[in-house]
């Protein structure tokens, strides 16, 4: 039978001096956090709102490119060993990521992705692709780059240019900003 | 007077932010003046849809319930 229907709840009013940016700090590369970061991200392209993510400092691991050098088998990026240390402790891409708690050595993220596909939640591999696809202005963090030895090469395709704290200010000015 | 769809959009089973984002992505290869069917089952998408509506000036002309099917009509602005 088909009725018509009410939402059971009213949906939040829209504002029409609301900003039409939206800029994201993406500073953590937990599973937990990189989720809502790219969720956000995508819906906020979707709502047509010009969309930037800044990744820093843990959050642009997740920007490694997830093949062999540079996912969870033996990433050894870096120049020196302290950067060679790092990156073999501190997996990068987005196949691998870590839960901030109930992690249980890789027990929760693999229990969280079980999960995740009973219920069509897109990964974070999945949700990458579409930010790119559709348009979200994705910037590492140069400094960060530097400081971890991460290269150019090492990250995926289809991202800004590096930059840093000013532009990504910059960028905020009149938007919705979220530091996750 | 019924209303002709010019794409009808199966999101059944999807979690957030899927319906939505595959609802924009849809509206985007279509005309202005097109008419977008789309069907999901997750009752958050539901304050989604209209929000999204809302916010992007596209217009939800109908919205239905079907067994565990919710059902919206959207013209492209």
């Amino acid at each position: 039978m088909t009725e018509e229907w009410e939402a059971p709840h009213p949906a939040p009013t829209v504002h029409e001096d609301a900003p039409r940016k939206l800029v994201i700090f993406a500073w953590s590369g937990d599973l937990d956090k990189v989720w809502p970061q790219l969720i956000l991200a995508t819906t906020g392209a979707a709502m047509g709102m010009e969309t930037t993510v800044f990744f820093t400092f843990w959050g642009l691991f997740p920007l490694l490119k997830n093949d062999k050098k540079h996912g969870r088998n033996r990433r050894l990026t870096g120049e020196n060993w302290m950067q060679k240390m790092l990156s073999s402790m501190n997996h990068g891409g987005t196949e691998h990521l870590k839960l901030s708690k109930m992690n249980f050595a890789g027990m929760g993220p693999w229990m969280m992705g079980k999960l995740a596909d009973e219920h069509k939640v897109a990964s974070p591999t999945q949700l990458m692709e579409l930010a790119r696809d559709m348009g979200v202005h994705m910037v590492p963090c140069q400094m960060t780059m530097d400081l971890m030895g991460l290269a150019r090469e090492d990250l995926i395709d289809g991202l800004e240019e590096p930059a840093g704290a000013t532009s990504a200010l910059l960028e905020a000015q009149g938007a919705i900003t979220l530091f996750i | 007077m019924s209303i002709t769809v010019t794409q009808t959009l199966d999101l059944k089973g999807l979690s957030c932010p899927m319906p939505i984002v595959k609802t924009a992505q849809a509206i985007k290869a279509l005309q202005s003046g097109d008419v977008l069917e789309a069907l999901a089952t997750d009752p958050g998408s539901v304050p989604d849809f209209i929000a999204w509506c809302r916010s992007t000036g596209n217009e939800l002309m109908e919205q239905t319930k079907e067994a565990d099917v919710f059902r919206f009509v959207i013209r492209k602005r």
